[in-house]
């Protein structure tokens, strides 16, 4: 169906979150967080904080962020364990780590 | 929404890798661990390196896996997809840096000097996808030009650019199409030489099969700027990856109208077919190229097309550095 200027726009701002995961950004400017997964991260559910530090940067279209998976960061007992390295700082762990605290922490780092 | 994007390079290097049954595994695994609504298997245009294909790049790590197999699919989902692991042996080892693993393609000593201009999508987007040119800003700089430029205003901030052609001669592109915008003539055309019959150069190859849209805006552009209505891509017949890409391109933009009549309600028409070339080096010269289209067509073009005929050379560069200064 023939597009007018205004569907191409819309189709520009719904796909760009859909894309934006494929952006390399600056290694020495990003925010990485990197979200333990060994079996018993998973089983504490790592994999759910992964997913809800991805779709928050998706969703809100935020630039200059990396989350990624890594194998256990070891802190058992005490996981999902996620760790944040924001670029001229030390690196910080976060342990016990709920889809809820990741996305404040995120929500902070954002800010 | 897709949490891992896996980048399988559909150039041809990687293609005749066997790069197409790895991306048809990678779907079929993916679907069977019932992963496929986390995870998307996108077939992109070449990423460059292409001696150590079959590459593929997964995100959002940007892991940069080379020499991969059929094989190597099973353990790529198993250690990297579910488990979250790097599958070190299939990392790119960078011999500059005694042979060290390289993460991702951005490390690499060879692109990490580099920003890529004309090539900024090839390996990012599924060419054969119009919305995801659209999503990194593709058909903007068409929009802006046909409603807030004149034709000559294009032609002087290109022009002012400093733009020169792309295919060795380095021609000032805003003097070309002023030349062309000048002639008075009923008809003119737009004619892009992605013949490339130089032995071993495949950056036009790497621009049609990896990024097809950004030559049909920018050949659109060059249109509305000199009066033309009809664009002629002259490929080789040896590129059946990229033939195929621009047929689908161009299939998709009619589709979406913009291209052919009327585009994007603007009242300006301007349509392109393809013409392929059949491996006659010397159709990569000018007017051999022109000679060449024309004998295809009505014979009457052969009288008009000489100096109305506009060479966009080649379609790679030139196309994608166009919309880039006029943003």
């Amino acid at each position: 169906m023939k597009k007018s200027i205004a569907d191409i726009m819309a189709i520009r701002e719904s796909m760009q979150s859909q894309i934006i995961l494929r952006d390399n950004v600056d290694a020495e400017k990003e925010i990485h967080l990197i979200v333990g997964m060994g079996t018993s991260g998973i089983n504490a559910g790592a994999r759910e904080v992964f997913n809800a530090l991805v779709d928050y940067v998706e969703e809100h279209e935020l630039k200059g962020f990396r989350v990624t998976r890594t194998g256990s960061l070891a802190g058992e007992g005490h996981e999902p364990v996620l760790e944040v390295r924001v670029p001229g700082k030390d690196p910080v762990v976060y342990t016990d780590t709920t889809v809820a605290k990741a996305v404040e922490i995120i929500k902070n780092l954002a800010k | 929404m897709y949490r891992t994007h896996i980048l399988v390079c559909g150039g041809t290097g990687c293609h005749s890798n066997n790069s197409g049954k790895i991306r048809e595994a990678f779907e079929e695994q993916i679907k069977a661990r019932g992963l496929d609504g986390d995870v998307c298997v996108v077939g992109t245009g070449c990423f460059g390196l292409c001696a150590v294909g079959p590459i593929i790049i997964i995100y959002p790590e940007g892991a940069f896996y080379s020499c991969v197999t059929v094989e190597d699919v099973p353990e790529i989902i198993e250690e990297h997809i579910v488990k979250g692991r790097l599958v070190e042996r299939l990392l790119y080892h960078e011999k500059a840096l005694g042979n060290k693993a390289v993460h991702s393609l951005a490390e690499t000593n060879f692109y990490k000097k580099q920003t890529r201009v004309a090539l900024h999508n090839c390996g990012v987007i599924n060419p054969e996808k119009i919305d995801e040119y659209i999503a990194r800003d593709g058909y903007q700089a068409l929009i802006k030009c046909l409603t807030e430029y004149e034709p000559q205003q294009i032609i002087d901030i290109v022009s002012a650019s400093g733009l020169r052609g792309r295919g060795g001669a380095g021609f000032p592109t805003g003097r070309k199409w002023q030349f062309a915008k000048n002639q008075v003539n009923d008809t003119k055309y737009v004619c892009c030489n992605a013949d490339e019959g130089d032995p071993g150069a495949f950056m036009d190859r790497s621009v049609l099969e990896g990024d097809p849209h950004a030559v049909l805006e920018a050949m659109t552009i060059a249109g509305y700027a000199i009066g033309s209505h009809q664009g002629y891509i002259y490929v080789r017949a040896e590129y059946p990856i990229a033939v195929e890409r621009l047929k689908i391109a161009i299939a998709q933009s009619r589709e979406y109208g913009l291209l052919g009549k009327d585009i994007l309600g603007t009242g300006f028409d301007f349509d392109i077919e393809l013409k392929l070339g059949s491996g006659a080096f010397v159709c990569g010269e000018e007017t051999a190229l022109m000679t060449s289209i024309a004998a295809s067509l009505v014979p009457v073009l052969l009288s008009r097309r000489s100096r109305a005929c506009l060479e966009n050379r080649p379609s790679s560069t030139t196309s994608r550095r166009t919309p880039t200064s006029l943003r």
